[in-house]
């Protein structure tokens, strides 16, 4: 197998570089005949992609193996590039995704600075922001952990040699694709799938590779069971392209233009966006994040999982019980009572399955309580399963239809979004940010557990502001959306209740700017950690070194 | 599960025996609460199941035993509450403004009702306190384009300013400067005379030459003097209150391009009985004749 390997890997070379050309060539022929100006940008920047492609891999093949140094140290000869690429745009795209989510937090607060520009209008920005964060941000992290967490816990290589880099690269150009669409407009429509049928195409393409990578390390694993936090992973990677390629499904209005009308309509339609849109929130960043707990908390705490038999039970029930509860965003709409029944009744039945995640991830701890005194990475892990834990209860609460009537299109479910959003998937996304970063880059420990210590707590500060001020905006909202006078007319005009909103958007707006700063922290804290440096502090323990080390 | 015994120190608890990148798993059951939550929730919904719509069939679906239907409820839930106010709304279908003005219950409703339907229909452009804004008047004060009467008030809510309608409420503001009735010295003479009549700084000279071009031009609907006309919308020049700004460039704008705001027509969209109310709210709010 190692005499083959070198004559194999310059064969799929030489099969990428004539695939890469075969790309600009098409690329050019959409500049050409494209009928809109927006396909032409695009069909721009796939030439683009496709000849940075070719140079990367001429790069690539005259260069040295820049793991070759780390190989005689492991057992196994991880590939920890493509883990550390996507650990660096994880951080980049956080940045990105949450000032976003800042400036229309700040337009809905002051609407001057929508600026009257179509491109920096709240609804363009708004998907920009969604995408950003979920997508590009928690998209990443959920390629790299997946991408480290299958290699070590199977004690084998990825798959493929160039296959997980067309993973990382083919999906974060899917990013670019959909985040420049938005800007200049082009968008289907549909909440948390807004990007035109050619960008879906493309998507697909990426995903299947992505599931073909991760079936194949599987495949050639050396322990003999699969470890859970794979289950989780592999379920988020299968699921995730059935909802997608289902919710996707258009005409393009013409092959050259970015226009396409979706093969549903109606409340047909409202009921696929929706079992699509919530079980996004499902296997996306549910399941897709239950993975990195799986493997990361155990590992930061140094700790068994605390029950095996809960984890089969709560994987199994979740993933059963979660792709049912998507009508619940369609309750006192045209869709059937028995279609919103059923989605409100598995949403309850959901909600011990989903903290059937919390209770293994807590009491891994049992035995390790310490360190949440020593070490901020695991505080950060701990309140990102408390905060799963809050929302994942406040979620069952709020398909009840008679509370769903209330909070329904009111701020509340905003809030609710970012108590999982900002608690959750972003601070599990941060404590694996920073584990991954010294063991990837051979680092003895992050530059300073000081300037986590003080992102956890700016986070943790933003998040309250933000819930507490949605919380308190959205049922005050509901409350007047409904006030009768005693003579039953309405109480208020819409725009009383826009009005009533004001200061809970400033605070919100605040919260927010705490969450960007937090990031910026940790952008910082990585980046001196990837060059090398190490900050002086004192009477810190530090954890990393010990994660790092082989345990026994 | 053939792997060797291993037993965590810390808990003394038995783990599956595997390990993977150093972790490995306790042997701990299910937590009994947990469980016992997780049934009574499966439970509670098959008992919601029972009782409400819940399964699809092949042409119909489970009804259950109530016989819910949000659509129903919600009809029935309007129908009480238009049954609540039907007494009221019924009285004011049949009774003459100034009746509605002069029975207090009546008058109590058509206030409340006026408020709501104002706060719902009219704020977007009136304000919410009805205090306008430039192109839109202001419903507080006594100046009133179109006439100030409770008769009044509700004929222009119902057929609006320059609709289709053929009860519209009509009347033009010529674009006299574009149409070349007027040159812009003329245009600038009679703005200064307009600031004049307003009681605003102006140029005396301007303005005399400008009095004349009115009395020409202008005076056929503004009136001498620019008292205005409710007959054909012509607004009170000298009352101080401005519809579109009191400053000089506005005046000359006005002159020059004309004016056509419009109203929309509200008969189509509200019941007899909601335009009454408005009309009774809108002529309470300070300056009904």
């Amino acid at each position: 197998m190692t005499d083959e390997q070198p004559r194999a890997v310059a064969g799929t070379t030489y099969g990428a570089g004539a695939l890469l050309i075969l790309g600009a060539v098409l690329g050019l022929f959409l500049m050409a005949r494209a009928a809109d100006p927006v396909m032409g940008f695009h069909g721009f920047l796939f030439v683009a992609f496709c000849v940075l492609g070719v140079y990367w891999l001429i790069a690539r093949h005259s260069g040295g193996d820049a793991d070759a140094g780390r190989a005689a140290a492991q057992s196994v000869r991880y590939n920890d590039a493509v883990v550390r690429a996507g650990v660096v745009a994880s951080t980049f795209w956080g940045v990105i995704g949450f000032t976003v989510g800042l400036v229309i937090a700040l337009q809905l607060a002051f609407p001057v600075l929508n600026f009257d520009l179509p491109w920096t209008n709240f609804g363009r920005l708004r998907p920009l922001h969604t995408s950003a964060v979920i997508f590009a941000f928690g998209g990443n992290v959920l390629i790299a952990t997946s991408f480290h967490v299958v290699q070590r816990t199977c004690r084998a290589r990825l798959a493929g040699d160039l296959a997980p880099w067309f993973v990382f690269w083919g999906y974060n150009f899917f990013i670019v694709i959909a985040a420049t669409g938005y800007v200049l407009g082009v968008t289907q429509a549909k909440e948390y799938a807004e990007p035109e049928w050619y960008a879906d195409l493309w998507l697909t393409v990426v995903w299947v590779v992505y599931l073909l990578v991760f079936l194949a390390t599987l495949w050639r694993r050396k322990e003999p069971h699969i470890y859970v936090a794979n289950w989780f992973y592999l379920a988020f990677i299968v699921t995730v392209a059935v909802l997608h390629i289902v919710n996707g499904l258009a005409v393009p209005v013409a092959w050259s233009g970015t226009a396409s009308y979706s093969l549903f309509a109606g409340v047909q339609s409202a009921l696929i966006q929706w079992w699509y849109g919530h079980n996004a929130v499902g296997f996306f960043l549910t399941a897709g994040f239950l993975g990195i707990m799986y493997y990361f908390v155990p590992k930061q705490a140094e700790r068994p999982v605390y029950s095996y038999r809960l984890s089969i039970v709560h994987f199994w029930t979740l993933i059963f019980l979660y792709i049912w509860a998507g009508p619940h965003h369609l309750h006192y709409t045209a869709l059937p009572d028995w279609a919103q029944t059923l989605g409100m009744t598995f949403s309850i039945m959901l909600w011990m399955p989903s903290w059937g995640g919390m209770i293994n991830g807590l009491m891994t701890l049992s035995g390790a309580w310490d360190k949440l005194r020593t070490d901020p990475v695991i505080r950060m892990l701990v309140i990102s399963i408390a905060f799963y834990g809050m929302s994942t209860f406040e979620g069952p609460v709020m398909s009840i239809k008679a509370v769903n009537s209330l909070s329904h299109y009111t701020d509340w479910t905003i809030g609710h979004v970012h108590s999982g959003a900002l608690g959750w998937v972003g601070f599990v996304s941060f404590g694996a940010i920073y584990f991954l970063t010294p063991v990837l880059w051979q680092r003895q420990r992050l530059y300073s557990l000081k300037l986590v210590n003080l992102h956890f707590w700016v986070a943790t500060i933003g998040i309250l502001l933000y819930i507490t001020a949605m919380w308190v905006s959205g049922i005050l909202q509901g409350l007047m959306w409904r006030a009768y006078d005693t003579l039953g007319f309405l109480e208020y005009s819409f725009v009383e209740t826009v009005e009533a909103m004001h200061p809970f958007y400033v605070i919100r707006a605040a919260g927010g700017a705490l969450f960007v700063i937090g990031s910026l922290i940790m952008a910082y804290n990585v980046w001196r950690t990837i060059r090398g440096d190490l900050r002086e502090e004192d009477s810190v323990s530090s954890p990393q070194t010990i994660a790092a080390a082989p345990a026994g | 599960m053939a792997a060797e015994k291993h037993t965590d120190d810390y808990t003394g608890i038995e783990t599956t025996g595997h390990e993977w990148d150093g972790i490995r798993e306790l042997n701990n059951p299910l937590p009994r609460w947990w469980l016992w939550t997780f049934y009574a929730s499966i439970v509670w919904s098959i008992g919601y199941w029972i009782v409400m719509p819940a399964w699809p069939l092949v042409s119909s679906y489970t009804t259950g035993m109530i016989d819910y239907s949000s659509r129903a409820l919600v009809a029935e839930r309007i129908e009480e509450a238009r049954s609540a106010q039907d007494v009221y709304a019924a009285k004011i279908e049949g009774a003459a403004l100034s009746e509605i003005q002069s029975d207090p219950e009546l008058l109590e409703f058509a206030m409340a009702g006026g408020r709501s339907a104002f706060a719902v229909n009219c704020s977007q452009c009136h304000g919410r306190g009805a205090a306008g804004a430039p192109g839109y008047p202001n419903l507080n004060d006594d100046a009133w384009l179109w006439g100030g009467t409770l008769d009044d008030i509700a004929q222009t809510i119902a057929y609006g300013v320059r609709t289709e309608h053929d009860e519209t409420r009509v009347g033009n503001m010529p674009a006299f400067v574009s149409d070349e009735t007027l040159t812009r010295d003329q245009a600038n003479d009679v703005a200064e005379y307009v600031l004049s009549l307003g009681g605003r700084e102006h140029e005396a000279a301007a303005a005399g030459r400008g009095s004349e071009v009115f009395a020409e031009h202008c005076a056929a609907c503004h009136r001498a003097g620019g008292v205005g006309n409710t007959e054909v919308g012509a607004p009170n020049i000298a009352d101080g209150i401005w519809l579109y700004g009191d400053d000089k460039e506005t005046i000359l704008e006005t002159v020059t391009y004309g004016r056509a705001g419009v109203m929309p027509i509200w008969a189509d969209r509200l019941s007899p009985a909601t335009i009454k109310q408005l009309a009774v709210y809108v002529h309470a709010l300070g300056g009904g004749q």
